[in-house]
This record gives C-alpha cells, structure tokens and sequence, in this order.
C-alpha cells in the first residue's frame, strides 16, 4: 500500500512543496513544463499576470538570504500577489512570542501562502502540520535537510541546456554533507532518469550512507568528472572550514576546485553549475565561473519561472474542481 | 461527431471576409494571434489564405483566467508567443469557439501586457451563442445552436473535426 504524500491534496495535486522525496517523476515534470510557461512572461512589457492577484504570500525568513528571498519576492509579484517579507531571527520571536503564535497571528491576517526558510530541518514540514487548510507552505531552505524549488530550477536549467535527462551523467561536487541543495538535487535528478548521479568530495565533506540514495561517489576530482555532462559546484560555508572538516580553503581548491584544468576531464560540452553565492577560488576559479560553459546566471534567471510554477501549482490545489467557459 | 463539414469552403469564407474587413488599412499589414489550441489550428488556415508577412503568434491564456479560483492550474499551460511588436499593429485574433467571451476578455488582457495594438480584430470558427461579456465576432465561420448542457470541441489539426457531447460526460 503506498503511502499518502502530505504534500499533494486528496486529487494528487501539489498542495505544499516541502521536499522532492517520494514525488513522482510527472509531478516533477508538471513543474518544470509549468516553469517553461512562465518563463516567456519577462518577454512582455508588462511582466505579471494576473493568476494569484488578491492573494498575500509571506516570505517567512528565520535564516537570512537575500538572494533566495528576492527571487520568491520577484516570483509572487509576477504572479500579482501582495508579498510580505518578515525576518523572523529579527522581529516577534526575538521578543518571546513562539512560532505558531506568529503563525496564528500571520493567518488572522488572512495571508495565503507562506515560503519558509529555517536553519532546522524539518521546519517547514512542521510549519506545514500547524497552519490552516487554505494555506500553502513551500521550503525555501530547513537545515541540512532541503531546498527543493533550488533543485527543480537547476533540472530547468539542465533540461534548458541538454534536453533529454536521461543520457546525462551529473557530477555534484563539494560539500555534500551539509547540503540541502545537493539532497534536494540528488532526488530530483534521480527521479527525472538521468542516467548517474556522482558526488564528488572529501571523506570528511560526505554523509555515511550516501550511496543510498542512488548515486555512485568519488573522492578524486578528476576521476569523478570524466565524460560527465552536468557539473554542480556547491558553495562552501567558512564554517567548514573552522569546524576542523578540511585542512584550509587553499588545499580544497587544490584538490576539489574546478579550474580549467580540470574541467578538461569532463565532455567539451558540459555545463557547470553553482547554488550560489560563489566563492571565486575556494570552489571554483573565476575563468570557470565566468567562462563559456558557466550557466550560473540562467540559473538565477530560471528561479523566478520555478518558483512561479510552484507557488501556483500549490495555490490552485485549493480549489474545488468546477466547469470552465469558453 | 458531427455531419461532415467542409472546412476549406468555410476558411475560404472567413479569409474572404477578414480580407474585406482589413481592406482598409493603410497603417501597415495584420498580424495573426491564434488561440491555443484549437484557435491556433483555426489561424494557421487563415493565415496561410491571407498570406500574412508575419509569423503567426499564439496565445495560451491559463494565466489569465478569470476561473482559477475556482479551477486551479492548467495541467497543459503551452508558453504564448508573439513573434512580433504588438504596438500599433492591427491583430487579427482566432478562437475556435466563442461562447460565453471569457477567453477572449483574457486573451485581450494578455496581449494589452504585450503593448497597446492599433485594433483587434476577432474571428471565429464557430459562435455557439450564450455570451457572459459584451464580446462579438467580427468574423465568425459558422453558428452553431447548442443546449447549455452541451459541448462542443474542434479537433485537429489534421483532420479537423467538430464534435458536441454532454457536459462532464
């Protein structure tokens, strides 16, 4: 007997978007042909339409990120929805008031959607359980556990560059162990077929059961970044770096950066790949990052048509299934 | 499905028609923006029969609904595309069906995001009747009287095909 998925409503639909895990690949794909709609709206002089006017989506931000917060500011207003940007580390919890109580008061005022980011994982699917039925919650980021819409826009961006998933070999590079981003990628990409998924990183960088999840891992660079088509860098945080997991920022360039050099090893036409903000010289050198293969910009570009899909995929679940006119 | 149609015969008719009606303009030539779907299939007739400089453009209005709330997302959404500036051109817009006018209100809505046309011309297969909004055909191929129970859908693109049957049957 298959489990219910929480996120998806009595019709199967996309109710809340909290994780890739246990989505099924058409789902997946939903959201990307939805994305691709979206994506012509920069084209006109006017770039919104009008689906989610009169709705108010709250960019609820425990853990700060301009990037990510822009981009589902930008998305909910394309969309004509009232957005409201609460950062929760600096506002009511500060002053005691506990999070369902800043829930409750953020749905007395009638809001209908909330994008969460948390540092703990497990956050949003928590915020999810406690809100009201009409409300969607959609994961911008909880602890190690996932980013999901980061995910789908990078399979946009593959998809945009290479068509097909399922001839594709994809390396993800770095520090897989405390990357929700690269989670989130390795359910996406091995749902969508692609044919292998590598990690590639120090022992110290690498989750002890990785290989559960049904992807093959390297400890070289070079040897994991042959003949691949998909190359995904992941942001190192400093942190890291002073919590003793790696010798120093100069010998993880030595030995995981992707240079010139190494970028050699993979097909003359791969593409590289970055969450996001880059550090030039730690994870990846300025002439890769700048260069012809570098798709980092389409990535953020691609954000605001995946966020759109999401946000109105999970808002039309709402609604009860009535006849349309022509 | 319904007794066969002459669908050339019908074309011809409304190319005959939208070519008298845009007889006068001086401004530049119409441009053509079909429907999706079926006003697409619609639009590559007549804008074959025109000869249209201009590619064809399409519109798939699923964003601009005045129905989401109460049917949620479109499964299908196919990207709109306008080939072309909007601004100040005279556009010749092709649905297959008009019926209540919801579409075509949202498809006007959706191209004034485009720019702000000369005029909008409309053209439809077939007009069943039972408008909502005051929108009318400046073209219409053929009308057709249904029951407000029934449907009626053009399928295509090759062959065309008409076909009516009780609603959410």
């Amino acid at each position: 007997m298959s489990v219910k998925n929480f996120q998806l409503d009595d019709q199967g639909r996309l109710r809340h978007f909290l994780t890739i895990e246990g989505l099924k690949r058409q789902m997946l794909v939903d959201i990307l042909d939805t994305a691709e709609s979206f994506s012509g709206v920069v084209d006109q002089a006017v770039k919104k339409v009008p689906l989610l006017r009169g709705k108010t989506v709250v960019n609820l931000f425990f853990e700060s990120s301009t990037r990510t917060r822009t981009t589902f500011e930008l998305a909910a207003k394309r969309l004509s929805a009232d957005v409201l940007n609460i950062n929760v580390a600096v506002s009511a919890t500060t002053k005691g008031e506990t999070l369902l109580d800043t829930l409750h008061n953020l749905q007395a005022m009638h809001c209908d959607m909330f994008v969460v980011r948390h540092a703990e994982s497990g956050a949003a699917h928590f915020i999810a359980r406690h809100v009201a039925p009409h409300i969607s919650v959609i994961n911008a980021g909880d602890g190690r556990h996932a980013h999901p819409t980061q995910a789908m826009l990078d399979a946009f961006t593959i998809r945009r560059c290479k068509g097909d998933f399922y001839p594709l070999n994809v390396a993800i590079v770095g520090d897989i162990l405390h990357s929700r981003v690269a989670r989130s990628q390795i359910h996406a990409l091995t749902t969508l077929g692609v044919n292998e998924v590598r990690v590639i990183a120090p022992k110290t960088l690498l989750p002890k059961d990785v290989e559960t999840l049904g992807v093959h891992v390297y400890h070289d660079l070079k040897q994991g970044l042959r003949d691949v088509d998909v190359i995904i860098m992941l942001r190192l945080q400093n942190e890291r770096m002073q919590g003793q997991l790696l010798p120093s920022e100069h010998e993880y360039f030595q030995l995981y950066g992707l240079t010139e050099d190494t970028l050699a090893y993979a097909k003359p036409d791969a593409i590289v790949m970055h969450p996001g903000p880059i550090n030039r010289g730690v994870e990846i050198d300025s002439q890769v990052a700048d260069g012809p293969r570098s798709v980092i910009l389409q990535q953020v570009t691609h954000g605001t048509a995946v966020r759109m899909a999401v946000m109105s995929m999970c808002m039309g679940s709402h609604i009860k299934a009535e006849g349309s006119t022509a | 499905m319904m007794q066969q149609i002459n669908f050339d015969q019908v074309f011809d008719d409304m190319a005959a028609k939208l070519k008298a009606q845009t007889a006068h303009i001086t401004t530049g030539t119409p441009v053509m923006i079909g429907i999706h779907s079926g006003g697409v299939w619609v639009a590559e007739q007549l804008h074959k029969r025109l000869g249209l400089r201009d590619p064809l453009g399409h519109l798939d209005i699923s964003f601009y609904r005045d129905d989401f709330t109460r049917i949620g997302m479109n499964p299908q959404v196919k990207p709109s595309h306008l080939p072309f500036n909007v601004d100040d051109r005279h556009i010749i817009l092709v649905d297959d069906v008009l019926h209540t006018g919801r579409t075509i209100r949202a498809a006007l809505n959706e191209i004034f995001d485009y720019g702000r046309p000369a005029a909008v011309l409309l053209a439809a297969l077939i007009d069943r009747g039972g408008r909502e909004l005051p929108i009318e055909a400046n073209v219409v191929g053929m009308r057709i009287e249904l029951q407000s129970d029934q449907n009626i859908k053009l399928k295509g693109p090759t062959p065309l095909s008409l076909h009516i049957a009780e609603k959410d049957k």
